[in-house]
């Protein structure tokens, strides 16, 4: 099976990223039609695609866009969420290096569906070079008419600005990027008021992930029934194509696009050119570190549908594919993942500040064969409380992390418990 | 006295310019990254310099200033190498590239060599996990890499430090 390039068509083309190459490759046709219709039209539209977002939720972008309040007397905003941070993601990036004008074609068409005239993408700050490849995009563009007081000659001013983040996990979640973007520390806030009500500087606010906006031209382009149309799953309501990053031990990591519904076996066997060095699949993780990883029986019976992921016991994430073979050691991938989001945590909430830290000492543990026999049942505790209590997506889905490994690979924690080390109590 | 460049200052106010008026607090984060670029790190008379150009109170500006890691608060070496030993990076030798460098260059995560030149990280996730393992230096990619790599780097800007 191959890819179904739609977003990543013109990838390769040399210079793709400079505005005439673009234009060349059918770069910002969708001006032509875009101010024919009314932006309602175009919400319409992107609901009937059923276009899902690409950054995690997975929630409808077209019903997204809908919720936004009305006469409220203030601006609106499109947020473009570029901080890809979740660890295995990695094609955002790629997204904003490579084809920056074709995310700013799909900012100007969201921008007139939603009627906003100011987009701000907060890019997260270790990706200096796509920063810098978007910002000579947006000024080639505002030299060339596509954005200021009018685009394209229309009647439309717009701006966009690019903010780049610092360093923090956490303000890929929406409600912290707006808390960061507004010159605070990135904590997330309660929901609701949910942004597409009150967002950034409290003014209604739409927030979505570069992956989602760069997807918006071809919808415009091609309409609605064709993009619900690539979808090899019949009972998957998340069609279109979608890209997904693929590491660890396969033959050929990448990023690779793919209809909703390619099986995992073709992915991994097909694309990816099977596991490295003739090795044995163990292990996968669907959707970025935080997602319940998969054994291999499972996730071989699996496809890339939102359905199918979830019915397996995992979710579909940011799309980020991590392979495992058979020598991985679980507990020690468990404990790296939990590190990640012990240092990530923004301490607003006392289970994911307190719970993390000692998810990883518990795992370490594990790592070393010096747990002891309570550990596991407190490591099982631990991961709870903090599914249950954290405030946002950060503490829910490090726990989820855990809990996927305990469900499928609980054998390979039990053979590193101690007995010794249950002597040698209070650590 | 300020401590930093007139031309620093003005970045500063212009950055504070293309948010919305009256949300020049949008602007700490820019206004950070222009003072480090001038000053080398944030010490507390940067981040006092910062408050007073954007009118915040300074201890807004450190609270920002420490929630995020690229702001450094502290001296380093010229080049930064920033190691990934997370997950994606962790499955194809991170940890033992990260080894590699502690040995080459005689210095632990967080350290700096003796000369000034280096300062050593470990990473969480860089971003870069198709093309595993990874290092940025000054946030510059290098990816798919051996410790033959890692060799050839580490030269190469040895070399450029002597040329300059």
């Amino acid at each position: 099976m191959a890819e179904r390039k739609v977003l990543l068509e013109r990838y390769d083309v040399p210079n793709i990223w400079e505005l005439d190459v673009y234009r060349r490759h059918g770069g910002y046709a969708t001006l032509d039609g875009l101010f024919a219709k009314s932006p309602t039209d175009w919400v319409e539209e992107v609901k009937a695609s059923g276009l899902c977002g690409r950054g995690g939720a997975g929630f409808p972008t077209g019903v997204k866009w809908s919720f936004l309040a009305k006469g409220t007397g203030k601006p609106t905003y499109l947020v473009v969420n570029a901080d890809e941070s979740e660890p295995g993601t990695c094609h955002d990036r790629r997204l904003l290096e490579r084809l920056p004008h074709q995310l700013i074609e799909g900012i100007i068409n969201t921008c007139y569906a939603i009627d906003a005239h100011e987009a701000y993408v907060y890019i997260r700050g270790e990706y200096l070079e796509p920063y810098q490849r978007l910002v000579q995009a947006i000024r080639e563009a505002e030299a060339a008419g596509l954005l200021g007081k009018t685009v394209a000659g229309q009647d439309f001013p717009l701006r966009i600005v690019v903010h780049r983040g610092a360093g923090a996990y956490i303000c890929g979640e929406e409600t912290a990027l707006l808390s960061s973007q507004e010159g605070d520390k990135g904590q997330p806030r309660q929901k609701p008021p949910f942004p597409a009500v009150a967002g950034l500087y409290a003014a209604p606010t739409i927030v979505n992930n570069v992956q989602t906006i760069s997807t918006i031209p071809h919808i415009v382009r091609h309409g609605a029934a064709w993009f619900a149309g690539i979808n090899l799953a019949p009972e998957s309501k998340s069609p279109g194509p979608r890209i997904l990053s693929v590491s660890g031990h396969v033959q050929r990591p990448g990023i690779y696009e793919v209809e909703t519904g390619t099986p995992f076996e073709e992915l991994l066997y097909g694309l990816c050119g099977g596991i490295r060095g003739g090795h044995d699949l163990k292990s996968v993780i669907p959707g970025g570190s935080s997602m319940p990883m998969l054994p291999k029986d499972v996730i071989l019976q699996t496809d890339t549908s939102f359905e199918s992921i979830r019915k397996a016991g995992s979710q579909p994430g940011s799309g980020a594919v991590i392979v495992m073979d058979e020598t991985t050691d679980i507990p020690t991938v468990v404990w790296r993942i939990s590190r990640f989001y012990a240092h990530e945590s923004c301490g607003k909430c006392t289970p994911c500040r307190e719970g993390n830290p000692w998810s990883v000492k518990l795992l370490r543990r594990f790592v070393d064969g010096t747990a002891r026999a309570e550990d596991l049942r407190i490591l099982v505790e631990v991961a709870e409380a903090m599914e249950k209590n954290s405030f946002c997506p950060l503490g829910i889905a490090a726990a989820w992390a855990t809990q996927g490994a305990l469900k499928h690979f609980r054998h390979e924690f039990e053979a590193r418990i101690s007995h010794a080390s249950a002597i040698a109590a209070g650590d | 006295m300020p401590v930093l460049s007139d031309a620093t200052r003005a970045s500063i106010r212009e950055a504070a310019g293309q948010y919305p008026p009256g949300r020049q607090k949008s602007a700490v984060m820019p206004a950070l990254y222009l003072a480090q670029d001038d000053a080398g790190h944030l010490n507390p008379e940067v981040l006092r310099e910062v408050a007073e150009l954007l009118r915040l109170a300074p201890v807004h500006v450190a609270a920002v200033a420490t929630f995020y890691t690229m702001f450094e608060k502290a001296p380093h070496g010229k080049h930064i190498i920033d190691v990934c030993t997370c997950v994606s990076c962790q499955l194809l030798g991170g940890y033992d590239i990260l080894a590699h460098l502690e040995r080459r260059l005689g210095i632990k995560p967080g350290e700096t060599t003796p000369d000034g030149r280096f300062t050593l990280r470990e990473q969480e996730c860089l971003g870069s996990c198709a093309s595993a393992p990874v290092l940025q230096v000054g946030y510059r990619f290098h990816e798919e890499l051996t410790t033959v790599k890692v060799d050839a780097l580490i030269d190469e800007l040895l070399q450029e430090g002597a040329d300059g």
